[in-house]
């Protein structure tokens, strides 16, 4: 049995009209079956690309090479109609802008049958029953299927999203900031309704995120990036209370505290190249 | 005079039409009976989620917006008693530092003609006297000389973010109202941007109204806290009380809600 649902090697992403520029850098990670693990970092650190490549969305502008296992399977090269198949059924994926993945002009109802019907073949009763048992599982009221996006919260709105991601029963659910854009107690809402749905349904997830705080609350494991490259990874306990590498040090002198005690320090680049080169 | 601004009572309404034809209307109080008062030389943060009516509240309190209900104070000097041009050498002293640097700043314009318009609309200085302005607040922000030639779209959002307090701190003002400025910025940018916040605050003896929801930043930077919701004061106090112990529930869930606190309600 294999621990490790997916397996990354040497993933190297550059834009195809200058290949010499790496936006993400030879980086190389697992996914534990059933962890949460989160990928952390500053805007451009190649967070985001590195998540839209395991499910093969990436721009076409941009070219990736590297391997791929999904389950002990090998996943770089396969045609793009096993990776339909495999998207959704297999991988899913949430993001940031609720509002904007949502079509405006259909009803939310009619949303989750589209993701359901990809899938499976069901009939119009039991794709009813589908749709309202998805919105039970995220908390939304099921006689709400009938409303527009735009009559919704943000925060229902994400929980809409990981209703259609969770319409397949997927294996890996890929989540890039999935409450930058929420309020505090409402983020709280959300992380909690993943974590529950990951042990409930006994996923996997890969969190992307720019918020340690949020790292603490969710993750078992943590991946830091920085300028395309893994500079530090590790279960959240280690990276958290002893990071290893400056950058990780660093960064984590710039969060502030909820105690207000410490004292915030802005990253040195100059030092901290200094210290890189060592 | 302690407080360099006090406002009583405010009252704002939105009205809401529903449907095409119909006139139904729903009327949302941004602001309901609002009061607040502002310590000199202190930061004062007003805290909530989105629509809890902080930046209605920060924007009435420059009159951006005309409240329905309720006077302000600008040390002692009601508002509305000015006229017109009085209510603008007012507005000099109380600036405005906004959440997105990407909007508020004009793409078209070069740093130099942004950082000197608003000493242009005062009719602050001869223009060579601008210029030695201009160049010693672009370097006190952390930016080069070189950078007035440039437009705002080759900055980061840090950058801007510093341009923003730039253009802000240009008329020497007494109150700064910074609405949101670092939620956009990434933790380490925050974290800079914090640092120039607070030194700039203590060289030009500074007030601050400080809007954010991020409550890990209120407790780094404001001496007071002021939370909202739906229009309403929840309560206000001193930092370290409301974080120690608040009172309302609606603040023991804001602070529960804190990223990195919620561990323990995990079932790991």
């Amino acid at each position: 049995m294999n621990k490790d649902l997916l397996e990354i090697n040497q993933l190297t992403i550059s834009p195809k009209n200058n290949p010499q520029l790496h936006l993400v850098d030879d980086i190389s990670f697992q996914l534990k079956k059933g962890k949460t693990t989160c990928i952390v970092g500053e805007s451009g650190s190649g967070k985001s690309l590195t998540a839209l490549s395991i499910i093969k969305l990436l721009s076409n502008q941009l070219s990736a090479s590297g391997k791929f296992f999904f389950n002990g399977e090998d996943i770089t090269n396969i045609p793009e109609k096993e990776m339909r198949l495999k998207r959704g059924q297999n991988i899913a994926m949430i993001f940031q802008e609720p509002m904007t993945s949502l079509n405006p002009v259909l009803t939310i109802g009619y949303q989750i049958q589209e993701a359901v019907k990809v899938h499976h073949n069901l009939e119009k009763n039991q794709l009813q029953k589908r749709t309202h048992e998805l919105l039970d599982l995220v908390g939304i009221p099921s006689n709400r299927a009938s409303s527009f996006p735009d009559e919704l919260s943000g925060g229902q709105r994400q929980r809409i999203m990981i209703a259609m991601a969770m319409s397949c029963n997927p294996t890996l659910l890929i989540a890039d900031e999935p409450t930058t854009a929420l309020d505090v107690t409402v983020q709280a809402q959300i992380l909690d309704l993943l974590d529950n749905l990951k042990n409930k349904l006994d996923m996997t997830m890969l969190f992307i995120t720019h918020d340690f705080g949020v790292v603490n609350d969710i993750a078992d494991d943590v991946i830091v990036m920085f300028k395309g490259k893994i500079v530090e990874q590790g279960s959240v306990k280690n990276v958290l209370s002893k990071p290893s590498h400056p950058y990780t040090k660093a960064l984590l002198n710039c969060v502030p505290d909820s105690a207000g005690k410490k004292v915030l320090k802005p990253i040195n680049y100059e030092k901290l190249y200094k210290m890189m080169a060592k | 005079m302690k407080n360099i601004l006090e406002a009583k009572n405010l009252v704002k309404e939105y009205s809401q039409t529903q449907g095409f034809f119909s006139r139904t209307k729903n009327i949302i109080r941004a602001l309901s009976q609002v009061s607040i008062s502002i310590e000199k030389g202190k930061t004062l943060a007003v805290v909530g989620e989105s629509g809890s009516g902080k930046s209605t509240l920060a924007k009435s309190l420059i009159k951006l917006i005309e409240v329905d209900d309720g006077s302000i104070y600008f040390e002692g000097v009601h508002l509305d008693s000015l006229t017109s041009a009085e209510l603008k050498s007012t507005r000099r002293n109380i600036q405005m530092v906004f959440q997105d640097p990407y909007a508020s700043l004009n793409p078209r314009m070069k740093i130099k003609d942004i950082l000197e318009e608003p000493l242009i609309i005062h009719n602050i200085d001869v223009p060579s006297g601008r210029q030695k302005k201009i160049k010693k607040m672009i370097i006190r922000v952390g930016l080069g000389e070189d950078d007035l030639k440039k437009y705002p779209h080759e900055f980061s959002g840090g950058q801007r973010q510093r341009i923003g307090i730039a253009r802000a701190l240009i008329l020497s003002p007494k109150l700064v109202i910074c609405d949101e400025p670092v939620s956009a910025l990434d933790v380490s940018v925050q974290a800079q941007i914090i640092q120039l916040l607070k030194s700039l605050q203590k060289e030009f003896e500074l007030t601050y109204l400080f809007i954010t929801h991020d409550l890990r930043i209120v407790r780094h930077i404001a001496d007071r806290v002021f939370v909202m919701k739906e229009g309403k004061l929840m309560e206000q106090g001193k930092t370290d009380i409301i974080f120690n112990s608040p009172k309302t529930a609606y603040t023991k869930e804001l602070l529960a809600s804190i990223p990195g606190n919620r561990k323990l309600k995990r079932n790991k």
